[in-house]
């Protein structure tokens, strides 16, 4: 069963279409792996399935309901978090305000679902040890820490996250697979952007490969690493 | 990990706390400026009404620049139609406070209060009135392009000042204080109008009603957060513009409070009485850092000592010294004294 579907989508951003027909399915409860070379589209493809950028032609279904035509904030509301590349930190805030601002129903921190928020610190403890800390002064790794715990502070049907591992420390990156492991656990359907093969290879279900704003390869991710050929050809290398 | 350790972060009474240091060297040359001019003016009886009264003056300043600090400082929207809501509020308190003479004649502080309590809300009103369709006529279409947000607020505020033209004509309407707020108090040889001493009252009001918005509520939180990254703010699930509009709908109703204070500062109210105001707002907008309640206050208050000090000692530099002070504050530091906004 998908959780999201992906029929014929293209985009345009100014005079440049830069997604010619994607077509992709996210199964239900399970890690997708979106693969590609640098400007194959996979940010656009995530940006486009948030309203962010705006589908020109095709179907993009969450939960059986059309959400091509929906306003970024009424896709979040209906569960979907994303988490982009550049992690959308807001640095001026203290990291319990933007935990704060993620949690729509909140007006205080006291507001704050306890057990949730306990479970995230597990999670990500530097999100606690930081609490009061400006977010701007946090490195990378926490940085990126604070954007997924702030992405699941509520219950979300899908997790969209664009390169949670660039320029983090392995032993960060370990964490952060960790943490995604459990999310899936959780039920938390994922969809992730991802160019580190170790992150990609020890997380993922299911894969698909983007090239030049097509979906060229669609499977799982046990055969996809299993078969170098296919990677060489589609990656130009292996995972 | 313990009760206690998750305890702390969710505890209702730990709920906004910004673990940020306030620099406090801005707010010395306050009291550095006075000390000053202690010597310059000489007469330390005139030195002590020339700071009350420019600290009150600064009060007022802060009252109409408020609405700017919001407008341009967080929302980046470079309004120079800004003074329209100064001019139009001043204008509607005038409205209301003329049916009301009996109310404002009288020797009765509390009567004249609810009069002037009646027309700055309509004030308010109204020009948050016309800040809502001057947004969605004017500005709207221009988010994100100073060059033509300059032209057109500029081209809509000239046309809102035609328009009060026609409704109230061209010429000087009196608005003469309400009886009991006329006159000063004295404090030895030195005096403070009683007008200022209410000016200050509201001043006050308005910079905690703006800072505990702004710092204490989850309102003011996704106003702050929005001004950094707004497709974020969108992406956590909130629509963005409609929190725009009330912050410029918000701005605008400061606005016209801030024109029933200044029409009432200078007892009377002529068409171009927004765009006199306009270029010290900024100023003083400029001056405290862009979004900054603090700094706007700050601002202000240095605008208001400098001003009547130079007043005093060279007449003829009058004029000047508010943008002398806006090059000696950039000088120092070029974005302002209090920034919010790293633009």
């Amino acid at each position: 069963m998908s959780a999201l579907a992906l029929e014929g989508v293209h985009t345009h951003i100014g005079a440049y279409h830069i997604l010619h027909g994607v077509d992709l399915v996210v199964p239900k409860g399970k890690v997708t792996m979106l693969l590609g070379r640098n400007g194959a589209g996979k940010t656009t493809t995530l940006r486009t399935i948030m309203g962010l950028w705006r589908a020109s032609r095709g179907n993009i279904r969450f939960g059986g309901k059309e959400i091509a035509a929906l306003a970024t904030p009424t896709i979040s509301a209906m569960g979907v978090a994303y988490v982009p590349e550049h992690m959308g930190i807001f640095a001026d805030l203290t990291v319990r305000e933007n935990m704060l601002l993620a949690a729509r129903k909140a007006r205080y921190v006291g507001d704050l679902d306890e057990d949730r928020l306990r479970w995230i610190f597990k999670l990500f403890p530097a999100v606690e040890k930081f609490w009061t800390y400006q977010a701007g002064k946090l490195s990378g790794g926490q940085k990126q820490m604070l954007a997924v715990a702030r992405a699941i502070i509520e219950p979300r049907e899908l997790l969209i996250i664009d390169e949670p591992s660039k320029g983090l420390a392995p032993a960060i990156v370990n964490n952060m697979i960790e943490a995604i492991q459990e999310l899936k656990t959780a039920g938390v359907t994922t969809l992730l952007v991802e160019q580190n093969v170790n992150f990609a290879k020890r997380l993922g279900d299911h894969v698909a490969v983007m090239d030049d704003g097509i979906i060229v390869h669609n499977g799982t991710m046990a055969e996809f690493a299993d078969d170098v050929g296919l990677q060489q050809h589609l990656l130009g290398l292996a995972l | 990990m313990t009760e206690t350790e998750i305890q702390s972060p969710t505890s209702p009474r730990a709920r906004f706390v910004r673990p940020i240091e306030f620099d406090m060297r801005p707010m010395l040359l306050i009291p550095a400026i006075a000390l000053l001019a202690l010597p310059l003016v000489g007469s330390p009886s005139t030195w002590l009404t020339l700071t009350l009264a420019g600290l009150a003056m600064g009060m007022i300043i802060f009252i109409t620049a408020s609405g700017l600090t919001l407008v341009f400082g967080l929302m980046d929207v470079l309004n120079f139609g800004h003074g329209l809501f100064i001019a139009f509020g001043a204008y509607v308190a005038g409205t209301v406070l003329a049916p009301l003479v009996a109310w404002t004649s009288s020797a009765e502080l509390w009567r004249n209060l609810v009069a002037l309590g009646c027309a700055m809300v309509a004030a308010m009103v109204a020009a948050a009135a016309l800040g809502a369709a001057f947004e969605r006529l004017i500005v709207r279409p221009v988010y994100g392009n100073h060059l033509k947000q300059i032209l057109i607020t500029m081209g809509g505020g000239i046309i809102g000042e035609e328009l009060i033209k026609i409704i109230w004509g061209p010429t000087q309407i009196p608005l003469p204080l309400p009886e009991a707020l006329r006159g000063a108090i004295s404090f030895g040889d030195a005096s403070l109008s009683r007008y200022r001493i209410l000016a200050v009252c509201i001043g006050f009001v308005v910079f905690a009603a703006l800072a505990w918005t702004l710092n204490r509520t989850k309102v003011g939180l996704l106003v702050r957060a929005g001004v950094q990254d707004r497709e974020m703010v969108e992406a956590l699930g909130y629509r963005i513009g409609r929190l725009f509009v009330g912050v410029f709908v918000a701005g605008s109703a400061l606005a016209g409070l801030g024109g029933v204070m200044w029409g009432l500062f200078q007892q009377n109210l002529i068409p171009q009485m927004g765009l006199q105001v306009n270029v010290l707002i900024f100023i003083v907008i400029i001056i405290g850092g862009l979004g900054s309640t603090t700094g706007a206050l700050t601002g202000a208050l240095l605008v208001g000592l400098v001003v009547n000090y130079v007043g005093f000692l060279f007449p003829a530099l009058t004029q000047f010294s508010s943008i002398g002070l806006l090059v000696a504050v950039l000088l120092w530091r070029p974005q302002g004294i209090y920034p919010v906004v790293g633009r």
